[in-house]
């Protein structure tokens, strides 16, 4: 298999991983079974490591301002200590990326899809204005994701940062198993969770401590397949699938993180102005009303006629159903109007219904 | 990896099992291990015919789904109505209870054609290499 690893390739084979290649990486899709991991996670604790996504950093005196027209959500809100969920669009209001912005007292970091990277990069790199330094610190970067009720009760045993101090999407610098990191309440799961980022020499030393101080818990290695479920049973979109370059934010659900009336605007606003007065289609979330799996892709029916299409879909181990996300024609949309999904030459029985799929208790 | 010598293989990853003109079918170990959690199975209803080489059902996992071949040419004379609710015991028992479907085979010498346990265990072994 031909691909990119990251620092914790070889400790994944030890841990019986199934690697697959996945945006250029060789990454471990599951150890002891998607659902295990997932239940693993939405119980006690799972730890991912999710190395492959991208860091940029953005240095200079107009790294704000650059930050805020080249991206959707008000960065002029973000203070040092801060994340916050965003989108880079194209002119026609297309999806170039969903990311995450980090504030620091003199600098800015910012995180992306892996599948993503090099576009990015180049993208932002042919947008540049102003006193801005942007470096590429991926390679040297190891994230991993320690996600589930118990991750605060595992990372506590090997900092001395104050975790209670720091709340949803904020994060700190502080020890981690003695080496420095950063600590940031995020995640990609829907449960409480830390992501940490530190230098790529430490990922064995770190992945180990946790390991260890999970053990009580009963912490366990997840993989790309849990990522996947996880995420979708509280409707996180995935790059790719559920938005790209074809769809604007607005029917994608993230009008939420498009700041329209920031100040100095950004790349995209006129495009997502209209698409704010008309859209013709919705993401929406489904349930299948009878045995079987509807995958990204699968056309979408109503009465014969074809409305709609599966951007996600999978099983949810926690409902122990088939789930999934789909752009609805209007006025298909509507939660309760019952639909048809192709699966290989089936028809399928669904439902829209209200999402999130599951919400933390 | 479990590759039990009193079975017939074929190459997508099927076994059979011969009493008689009556062959059990299934899965193999390193099938259920590359496709993981299985959640759900479309298999034919008892009297189908079932041609070799041909699927005759899907098995969908949480991570992909897969069509499942018939090793053999024959009539389903059993499906294992197990699978109904306990998918996930293909999973645990691929060569025992996570059986599949039961056929009557219209030409027992077809088996013969099939892969002997030392030639499957060469297939698996070189699909890892991949």
């Amino acid at each position: 298999m031909e691909g990119k690893k990251t620092g914790l390739y070889e400790q994944h084979l030890a841990m019986g991983a199934k690697m697959v290649p996945f945006a250029g990486f060789i990454m471990p899709v599951n150890y002891s079974g998607i659902i295990d991991e997932h239940l693993a996670v939405r119980k006690n604790v799972g730890v991912f490591d999710v190395s492959h996504m991208g860091e940029f950093e953005f240095r200079g005196a107009d790294a704000r301002k650059f930050l805020n027209w080249i991206t959707t959500n008000n960065v002029a809100h973000l203070e040092p200590g801060g994340v916050q969920y965003s989108a880079m669009l194209y002119e026609n209001g297309g999806v170039v990326d969903d990311l995450l912005i980090y504030s620091f007292d003199d600098h800015y970091m910012m995180v992306v899809n892996a599948s993503n990277i090099e576009k990015d990069f180049k993208w932002i790199k042919d947008h540049l204005t102003g006193d801005v330094q942007l470096t590429d610190i991926s390679y040297q970067t190891t994230l991993l994701a320690v996600q589930g009720p118990h991750a605060v009760d595992v990372l506590r045993k090997i900092t001395n940062t104050p975790l209670d101090e720091i709340s949803y999407y904020h994060f700190r610098a502080g020890k981690v198993a003695e080496i420095d990191a950063l600590i940031s309440r995020t995640g990609y799961t829907g449960e409480d969770g830390f992501e940490l980022y530190f230098k790529r020499e430490f990922s064995l030393h770190t992945w180990e401590a946790l390991f260890e101080a999970g053990e009580e818990f009963g912490i366990k290695p997840a993989g790309l397949g849990a990522r996947d479920s996880l995420r979708l049973e509280v409707c996180y979109n995935l790059y790719g699938n559920d938005m790209d370059q074809t769809t604007n934010p607005i029917e994608a659900g993230l009008g939420w993180i498009v700041k329209t009336k920031k100040a100095g605007g950004f790349i995209g606003k006129e495009q997502v102005l209209k698409a704010r007065q008309i859209t013709t289609r919705k993401l929406v979330g489904f349930i299948l009303k009878q045995k079987g799996i509807a995958r990204h892709g699968a056309d979408v029916f109503v009465g014969g006629a074809k409305v709609g299409h599966v951007t996600s879909g999978g099983f949810s181990p926690i409902l122990n159903m088939a789930i999934g996300l789909a752009y609805m024609d209007k006025p298909y949309h509507e939660i309760g109007t019952a639909i048809e999904i192709d699966s290989r030459g089936r028809r399928l029985q669904a439902q829209i219904v209200q999402t999130p799929f599951y919400k933390r208790g | 990896m479990n590759i039990p010598s009193e079975l017939y293989y074929s190459k997508d990853h099927e076994w059979i099992k011969v009493t008689g003109d009556e062959a059990t079918i299934g899965i193999t170990d390193y099938a259920q291990g590359e496709l993981g959690d299985i959640v759900f199975l479309d298999l034919p209803e008892i009297g189908t015919v079932v041609t070799g080489g041909n699927p005759f059902g899907t098995i969908e996992a949480v991570k992909a789904a897969a069509d499942i071949y018939a090793p053999v040419s024959g009539e389903v004379v059993a499906v294992n109505g197990l699978l109904e609710d306990s998918p996930e015991i293909i999973n645990q028992d691929p060569y025992g209870s996570g059986w599949i479907i039961k056929v009557k085979m219209m030409d027992p010498e077809e088996a013969g054609t099939l892969l002997k346990p030392d030639d499957y265990a060469r297939l698996v072994e070189e699909a890892g290499e991949e």
